[in-house]
């Protein structure tokens, strides 16, 4: 069971909302993935669209806790004031804070984040902060009040799985109580069991399974995924030796002396 | 007046957001909204006054990651 905040979760596997091919789909991949968390967005919406509001009904539809996110928020201001509006909307208040520094690469600016983070937890957000594997910022974040982490594993939709296993590694070892959540990057099952066997709780995922030729068989893969990481990880793995170990008894070799 | 809705310039009777919401035909929509990048909640659109030029962000729900 994975605590945060006053949560309590028997899913590792925390789903992003964007990019599926059809509401349906979406639907039937939440369900595949054993998600019970999602996360969502604010957008602009013009007097004459209702897809906001179908979005929305979808979403209660399927019983999952909420998580909105900040995404496009560049400054402090943009993003304080976009918690705001998502907790009025979604009547939650969990946000999954990200202040966007470099556009190419959606790196979090830090620094902006650290403040951002903050000003919410004073004003009562339970915030889920989108950082780097920076043990400093880490500090900085849990300082401001934050009772959760979401280093990035890559760049957000790269694919590119966990991309500094030193640092992951040394955020793992650095705050061994902190519940922490693998968010971006990650591109098939195996990344995400990997995350979970280095003894991170949980990862998040998106692009990799919305942009699958078959997303809901991939929601399943990457369910089954972190149930094996986590298993493992519990299991106690072995440590890696440089040198081979016969895994067949020495002892009473046939042919020697 | 005119007001800047979404990025984009509207001429509007109503001085209360609410007021002006419902002339753009917001109605009872599930909305969040921001002047002038400060939030107002939505119990507060009745007494909140927009002045000429002011910046109104409508938000909705969408996918997110």
């Amino acid at each position: 069971m994975l605590h945060i905040y006053q949560a309590s979760l028997n899913s590792r596997l925390l789903l992003g909302t964007a990019r599926f091919p059809s509401p349906a789909v979406l639907s039937q991949a939440v369900r595949a993935a054993r998600a019970e968390v999602v996360t969502v967005s604010l957008r602009r919406e013009s007097s004459g669209e209702r897809s906001g509001q179908g979005f929305w009904g979808l979403i209660r539809e399927l019983g999952v806790l909420v998580l909105p996110n900040t995404a496009g928020c560049h400054t402090v201001k943009e993003a304080v004031t976009t918690a705001h509006m998502a907790r009025e909307v979604f009547g939650t208040s969990w946000i999954k804070l990200e202040v966007i520094g470099e556009d190419d690469t959606l790196q979090p600016d830090v620094f902006g984040l650290t403040e951002a983070a903050r000003i919410l937890c004073q004003e009562g957000f339970e915030v889920f902060p989108y950082t780097t594997e920076d043990l400093v910022v880490a500090d900085r974040l849990l300082a401001a009040g934050c009772g959760v982490l979401m280093p990035w594993g890559a760049p957000i939709g790269s694919g590119r799985g966990l991309n500094n296993l030193f640092g992951l590694r040394a955020l793992r070892a650095h705050f061994p109580g902190v519940p922490l959540i693998v968010d971006a990057g990650l591109g098939v099952p195996s990344h995400a069991a990997q995350a979970l066997e280095l003894g991170f709780d949980a990862v998040l995922i998106n692009t990799a399974i919305a942009q699958a030729r078959d997303p809901v068989q991939m929601a399943a893969a990457f369910a089954q995924a972190v149930e094996a990481g986590l298993a493992a990880r519990l299991a106690g793995p072995i440590e890696p030796r440089d040198l081979a170990e016969p895994s067949t008894p020495v002892l009473g070799t046939a042919f020697r002396g | 007046m005119r007001i800047l809705l979404n990025g984009a310039w509207r001429e509007i009777a109503g001085v209360e957001l609410a007021a002006a919401l419902e002339e753009l035909g917001y109605g009872e929509r599930v909305v969040a909204t921001a002047v002038n990048e400060e939030f107002v909640a939505a119990s507060a659109r009745a007494r909140t006054a927009l002045a000429e030029g002011d910046r109104v962000e409508v938000l909705a729900p969408t996918q997110g990651g």
